[in-house]
């Protein structure tokens, strides 16, 4: 009531206000909303500036050597006499320690996110999520450090046996989950319930007798393989996936909470079960979210400099075959903060501006996966907004 | 937090710049080579109690302190390989005149894992291993296993020293081999490493370390100052005009019993 009435008087004295009163409020409305405007444009503006100055530099290169030995070349050698900076095995092992943490985090950042939303009871989620934000406050020197000294000796020694137990932890489950669905979706459609149980039963026993073998071969396969050193793709991929995990379990977890709970209750309401539920209505609609994640989990892997300077090994080629995780590479990050104390002015001018090419490589990727990511969240939001 | 270490890096600048110009006054700045390192720390250290003078090392190898000099954000440059013609000439261009003094000699160890029997090595074999011609132990009389080749970052005076004097300037390393960025990250990574092979100061080759025989001759401070050990080098505190004043007591260090107890005490070799 009183709060009503002293709004009207607000209103009522704002109509009869001086001609300069009004200018005053009219001059302090434009200096608010242009302070406003001057801070979100700094932070652009910073941005642009990054853009520009990395590239004012990295130009000069592509000016004194041309595009193709950069992107083409794997011969990396800036201190030799004639320098060589082929930087295509360097481009790849940045892709391929990337390529690799996302696989790694990726599906375990999701599963954990839909276990901390739709599973784990409210009390306990309480204390999971913390945890494994602390993640995040982890310096990256530390686990550098623990990369270099405790995870290479690791996997140098017990490399082979290391393989298999991760193989059996992960195929286990995932193999037992396939055998059970596939032989009872391959049943479906037998009508007579007696024969349906007895034609599932031989499946499913053969399937399984094929998952216990396929467990068993390959276990023991990857038991055999002696890793030569422990500074690789492997390694640094292992240690990033930890780094981006806390991003994507945080953001897509919250993503998850924002699909209401009526549409769970909806769901559950119309007799889906909660399997059916996660993976047909939650998903789905916390998609946009989830990708908004995955991508900032990927870009912390790709930008992330001390592990991979430190646990990578730093050998500037192509791993033989390419897919071979357990040979040692070289990322731009690393090249850019290794080489970046030796080459200035001093040194020759190529050798400086190779590594502002590089910068401005990564920028671009980064802003180009932004961009992608951007574009596939507006049109998901089409999509479930049902235009 | 990007933007904090920026700034904060700035600070640092500004104060090294401080101290550097303060060259004067009662403080001595040392930058450069890792190999030198530990050597520039305990003088540094035996320095601040005898004369009261407070030295400051930094160890970001010799490419970086000869920067340094030539920005004169430093007194001495620390370093274990000469001076390059570029480097010199970009010194003169700036107004600055570097002098080498030698503080030590050191000789280049080639280390394996203490499991490898392999017990010499000529340098013909160590130059093909780094070419990537030798990939195989057995290829030199060690085990069936493959070599990891362990090298250091371009910045390092060991590396360039190294590669001059085994690999030849002109031939490259071979592209498979792991670059380290300290002789402390070679011997850890050599020290944990069955099939690995790499190169550092001869004052970091300890006993978690199997030093290798170079044509035939042991790496010991004797056979390194009488020359016959073939990875020799001097090592050098690298000065802005002839050294005076308390820097050139630090320089002369060396000369004194004192130095050369420090010296041997670490690995090195006395010159004097």
């Amino acid at each position: 009531m009183n709060e009503e009435g002293n709004a009207t008087a607000g209103r009522s004295s704002a109509f009869v206000v001086s001609a300069r009163k009004r200018k005053l409020q009219k001059i302090t409305k434009s200096a608010g909303e242009s302070l406003l405007f001057l801070v979100a444009a700094i932070v652009a503006i910073i941005v642009l500036f990054i853009f520009y100055f990395v590239a004012r530099d990295a130009i000069p290169f592509f000016q004194i050597r041309g595009f193709s030995e950069f992107f083409t070349s794997s011969e990396w050698y800036p201190a030799d006499d004639p320098p060589r900076f082929g930087a295509l095995a360097i481009i790849y092992g940045s892709l391929m320690v990337t390529a690799g943490s996302a696989l790694i985090a990726v599906p375990m950042g999701i599963i954990a996110a839909i276990c901390l939303s739709d599973v784990l009871p409210f009390s306990m989620r309480q204390y999971v999520k913390p945890v494994i934000e602390m993640l995040a406050a982890i310096p990256s020197v530390a686990f550098g450090f623990f990369a270099l000294v405790i995870l290479a000796p690791l996997l140098q020694s017990f490399g082979g046996p290391i393989l298999m137990w991760t193989w059996w932890l992960i195929a286990t489950p995932f193999l037992l989950l396939a055998v059970i669905v596939s032989s009872e979706l391959l049943v479906m459609s037998i009508s007579d319930d007696v024969r349906r149980q007895q034609v599932q039963r031989i499946l499913a026993s053969a399937f399984g007798i094929v998952a216990i073998l396929l467990l068993f071969f390959v276990g023991r396969g990857l038991q055999k393989i002696e890793i030569l050193t422990g500074t690789n793709a492997l390694n640094v991929s292992i240690i990033l996936s930890f780094m981006a995990l806390p991003t994507i379990v945080s953001v897509s977890e919250d993503a998850l909470q924002a699909v209401g709970r009526d549409m769970r209750e909806g769901s559950y309401a119309l007799g889906a079960t909660r399997a059916e539920t996660i993976i047909k209505i939650i998903l789905p609609a916390a998609s946009s979210g989830i990708l908004a994640a995955v991508i900032l989990g990927i870009m912390r892997a790709l930008g992330e400099t001390m592990v991979v300077w430190m646990a990578s090994g730093n050998s500037s080629h192509i791993p033989d075959p390419w897919f071979n995780y357990l040979e040692s590479v070289r990322t731009l990050t690393a090249t850019i903060a290794g080489d970046m104390g030796e080459a200035d002015q001093v040194t020759g001018s190529a050798r400086f501006h190779v590594l502002f090419a590089m910068g401005l490589l990564l920028l671009v990727i980064s802003f180009i996966s932004n961009f992608i990511s951007e574009r596939i969240v507006v049109r998901q939001r089409k999509i479930l907004s049902g235009q | 937090m990007k933007r904090l270490g920026k700034k904060l890096s700035i600070a640092a600048i500004v104060l090294l710049t401080a101290t550097g110009s303060a060259e004067a006054g009662n403080s001595i700045v040392i930058d450069g080579s890792t190999t030198v390192g530990p050597l520039a720390k305990s003088f540094a250290a035996y320095f601040t109690r005898k004369y009261n003078i407070a030295v400051t090392v930094s160890e970001s190898g010799s490419g970086n302190g000869a920067k340094s000099l030539i920005n004169k954000s430093c007194d001495i440059a620390s370093m274990s390989r000469p001076l390059k013609p570029q480097e010199l000439s970009a010194a003169k261009s700036k107004g600055v005149n570097p002098i080498s003094n030698v503080v030590a000699l050191d000789g280049i160890a080639i280390v394996v894992h203490p499991s490898n029997p392999v017990r010499s090595l000529t340098t013909a074999q160590i130059a093909d291993i780094y070419k990537g011609k030798i990939t195989n132990w057995s290829q030199v009389g060690g085990p069936n296993a493959n070599i990891v080749v362990i090298q250091r970052e371009s910045n390092s005076g060991t590396q360039e020293s190294f590669k001059e004097m085994v690999v030849g300037k002109e031939n490259p390393v071979t592209r498979n081999a792991e670059t380290q960025a300290s002789n402390g990250a070679v011997k850890s990574r050599v020290s944990l490493t069955r099939g690995a092979i790499g190169f550092l100061g001869l004052g970091f080759a300890d006993s978690s370390l199997k030093k290798v025989a170079v044509n035939g001759v042991m790496p010991t401070p004797v056979t390194v100052k009488n020359g016959t050990y073939p990875l020799s080098r001097p090592l050098y505190f690298v000065t802005n005009g002839q050294p005076s004043g308390s820097v050139k007591q630090l320089v002369d260090l060396p000369k004194s019993v004192d130095g050369k107890k420090i010296i041997n005490e670490l690995g090195f070799i006395n010159k004097y």
